[in-house]
């Protein structure tokens, strides 16, 4: 992100640390998240959005990857999510993106994730959404929700 | 319609949040995917399920949902009952199942909105 918000000083910015396979914390790192956003008083339906984002983003850290980190920048009138994970990597983004598309085990189903929806939700509720990856080494989510009042 | 008046109607088992069941719940939703719950339900929703596993909480809190029932008699996983109490989630046991227990609080709503 550096050189991109270069002209935006985003006037809140933290990182956190999501580690893979713990299913037990999982959700941690997104309720932290919405806290701070509400601290903020930001539009509910932003929050919203920025909440199903993040989940989603953290629980593929927990069920696809070694270790992440998620970071929230706040400026006037944006939130930015980069999500940057160490893990398997996505082979085929296309068709990880399509709803229903997943590679989750039995015992993460039985858990309730690996429905093939949260790239999709992702993509659906995010005002912007890049992601990006490398097979063995990991995956990055630019993840972008616009401020905008009554929204 | 409070969330107490619910638990009466239905006899269901309070097992957590007890202090929270005045909060005002005015719809629903019924699921076990925990992408479809994040992405679809309402704040204030009661959230209806047969999921066990702590996650539920966090689903919960992060869209402010009105509380949890688990039907069939599904009590909650130790850690997830721990973390329920811990955030004062309301996480309710019905011995319905699923269909049923929906059936009867979305009649109850309804009833109430005429
Ligand atoms: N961070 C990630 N690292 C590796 N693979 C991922 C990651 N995120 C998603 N995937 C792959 O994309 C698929 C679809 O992801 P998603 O839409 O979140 O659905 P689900 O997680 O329910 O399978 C996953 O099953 C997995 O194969
Ligand atoms: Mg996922």
């Amino acid at each position: 992100m550096p050189g991109k918000s270069a002209d935006k000083k985003p006037s809140f910015s933290d990182t956190f640390s999501v580690v893979g396979g713990n299913f037990d914390d999982a959700g941690r790192v997104s309720s932290r998240i919405k806290g701070i956003l509400k601290k903020m008083c930001l539009p509910f339906e932003v929050i919203r959005k920025a909440a199903i984002c993040t989940f989603e983003a953290e629980m593929n850290i927990v069920c696809y990857a070694q270790r992440g980190d998620i970071t929230l920048s706040v400026d006037e009138d944006r939130i930015v999510i980069e999500v940057v994970d160490q893990g398997e990597g996505i082979p085929d983004i296309d068709l990880a993106m399509q709803a229903g598309y997943s590679t989750s085990t039995a015992k993460i189903r039985e858990m309730g994730f690996g429905a093939g929806m949260g790239l999709m939700n992702i993509d659906r509720y995010a005002d912007d959404f890049d992601i990006t990856s490398e097979v063995g080494k990991g995956t990055k989510l630019v993840m972008i929700v616009n401020i905008t009042e009554g929204s | 319609m409070e969330l107490g008046f619910i638990v009466k109607n239905l006899k269901l088992m309070v097992r957590s949040g007890s202090e929270n069941l005045t909060v005002d719940v005015n719809g629903g939703y019924v699921g076990d995917l925990l992408s479809d719950v994040i992405a679809n339900s309402k704040q204030g929703d009661i959230w209806i399920t047969r999921q066990i596993h702590q996650n539920i909480v966090a689903v919960a809190t992060l869209k402010d949902l009105a509380g949890i029932i688990l039907v069939d008699n599904n009590e909650p996983a130790r850690e997830t009952l721990e973390k329920a109490i811990r955030e004062m989630v309301p996480v309710m046991v019905s011995e319905l199942p699923c269909f049923e227990t929906a059936g009867r609080i979305y009649q109850l709503i309804a009833a109430r909105e005429k």
